[in-house]
């Protein structure tokens, strides 16, 4: 359980606490990444599904990865659009799912809140891998990991994100999640891509590109959807680079040791240039690591039924030295 | 903080080990691991969490006082090791495993506070193997009270206790709770 849920829809539904407690449990499978055999056994007997109703490589692989070093057993749905009208498929889904007593389900879906009707219908636990323009959970985790890991923090951290902010689920998440969590988050790009009333949630709209980078901490570029928005909110490829693109002159005003996120797949030459995308602020690789150890660590919380209890206070007065070795006797919680 | 330990009503009956008995435990067992060992090449101390691993630093400390040599110390969580992971219904908070160096031809001393049913031991041999290939393993405890469900033994023991399974083993550290000592309690229901 994550929050008292089975599931993990969004970073909108959960705590600064609770987003701090998965970045700490990542911590721990981000070094199980590291050993000769980079496997453990928590969720032997398990069986996890990822649906991916849209296309996808690398969330897939990603889940698949994490899914596999958990020793969780993995079954695969793609599917690039369907026939059959949206609701019924998933129903039918949801339907087939439970026949088949899988314990989590991976969905990736072109329409907003399609895990959440899911996650209504099913007991498995269900992970919002991508739903339409309106959350990416753990892509927002797995970036807001790195840029911890980077810088140390995240509170009163300067983080610029740049793109199409208005269609990104990633920047959702990034939003909600960052700004749960103290940091400063500024945005930029078309006019025409920015979101509403941003600004109640904290977060700044800068005028252009450069005031968004000057002197930030980290900045983080989103994709351009090419096959989404072609021709309609700007006028071509090479105006876009050229106004909203981050080249390493527009780096320049951003802090000297800035970190440079992208969360893939990159349209180099367009939002971010070559020797940006190469260059030595960049950890666009180690993002994708650390993308495997955070979904390691939602699927390990979500595979326990209930909410971890409270940690022992500092002194308790008597307490058994090991609950794995002693009889249990409080109740399950 | 791993939350593997649970909090329950446990009436302290008799303190079985003082702060100088268990420092004089440590002693001997630090002693042992040496003589057992021909000295201490290729040693790896691993302790588990939570209370092995300032037990295991203590042991490294004394062998340093008698050998001069620092050797390796390392902490072992087993969370992910356990097999009741299926049964309990919340996931425990997992806690960092850290082996500073490659156990590959080693021996690897497993350090931990009460050796019961042998489940704990039998995850970390489980996590270990899967860290390297040591030469050999084997077990130091500072109290070993019966009740085994597998077969597996400790090579070192500060104190055979004999206890039954109403009773709980007490391991209190310094560096944990404030004070050392080791005592018995009775579980109350």
């Amino acid at each position: 359980m994550i929050g008292g849920k089975k599931d993990l829809l969004g970073l909108e539904d959960l705590s600064a606490q609770e987003i701090t407690g998965i970045l700490d449990t990542a911590r721990t499978f981000r070094e199980v990444l590291d050993r000769p055999i980079p496997k453990v056994p928590p969720l032997r007997g398990m069986t996890a599904a990822n649906l991916f109703f849209e296309n996808s490589t690398r969330t897939r692989l990603s889940f698949e990865l994490a899914e596999k070093r958990l020793s969780a057993d993995t079954v695969n749905f793609q599917t690039s659009g369907s026939s059959v009208s949206k609701g019924e498929t998933l129903r039918d889904t949801a339907r087939n799912i439970e026949a088949m007593g899988i314990h989590l389900v991976v969905v990736r879906h072109q329409a907003s809140g399609a895990p959440h009707y899911l996650a209504r219908h099913l007991d498995a636990g269900v992970i919002n891998a991508g739903d339409g323009t309106h959350e990416h959970p753990t892509q927002g985790l797995l970036d807001i990991y790195t840029m911890r890991e980077q810088r140390g923090r995240i509170a009163g951290l300067k983080v610029a994100i740049i793109g199409d902010v208005m269609h990104s689920r990633v920047a959702r998440s990034n939003i909600w999640g960052l700004t749960k969590l103290g940091a400063e988050v500024t945005i930029a790009g078309p006019p025409t891509m920015m979101p509403a009333e941003v600004e109640r949630f904290g977060v700044r709209v800068a005028k252009s590109v450069d005031e968004a980078i000057e002197g930030s901490d980290v900045v983080n570029i989103l994709r351009i959807q090419l096959e989404r928005q072609r021709g309609t909110l700007y006028s071509s490829l090479r105006e876009y680079a050229r106004v909203y693109g981050v080249t390493r002159e527009r780096l320049r005003r951003a802090r000297p040791d800035v970190t440079v996120m992208h969360p893939g797949p990159m349209n180099r030459g367009v939002e971010i240039a070559q020797d940006v995308a190469d260059g030595e602020h960049s950890v666009i690789l180690q993002q994708v690591t650390n993308g495997v150890a955070v979904r390691m660590a939602v699927l390990y919380l979500l595979a326990g039924r209930n909410e971890a209890p409270e940690a022992p206070t500092e002194t308790p007065t008597v307490e058994a030295t090991k609950s794995h070795d002693e009889p249990t006797l409080s109740p399950r919680r | 903080m791993p939350t593997g330990e649970s909090v329950e009503a446990v009436r302290e009956k008799a303190e079985i080990l003082d702060g100088e008995g268990l420092r004089r435990a440590i002693t001997r067992i630090a002693h042992e691991i040496i003589e057992k060992n021909g000295g201490t090449d290729g040693l790896v101390l691993a302790g588990i969490r939570r209370r092995g691993y300032p037990l295991a630093q203590r042991i490294a400390a004394r062998i340093r006082e008698f050998e001069g040599v620092d050797v390796p110390v390392g902490a072992l969580d087993i969370t992910l090791y356990r097999d009741d992971l299926q049964t309990i219904d919340h996931q425990p908070v997992v806690g960092p495993t850290d082996i500073p160096v490659d156990i590959d031809g080693k021996v690897v001393v497993l350090v931990d506070d009460v050796l019961y049913t042998g489940r704990t031991a039998r995850a970390a041999l489980d996590e270990l193997i899967d860290l390297g290939r040591p030469r050999a393993i084997r077990l130091a405890v500072i109290v070993d009270r019966g009740h085994r469900e597998i077969p597996i033994r400790a090579d070192f023991v500060g104190k055979n206790v004999p206890t039954s399974k109403r009773e709980v083993v007490m391991v209190k550290l310094e560096e944990i709770d404030r004070h050392d000592g080791v005592s018995i309690g009775e579980i109350l229901t």
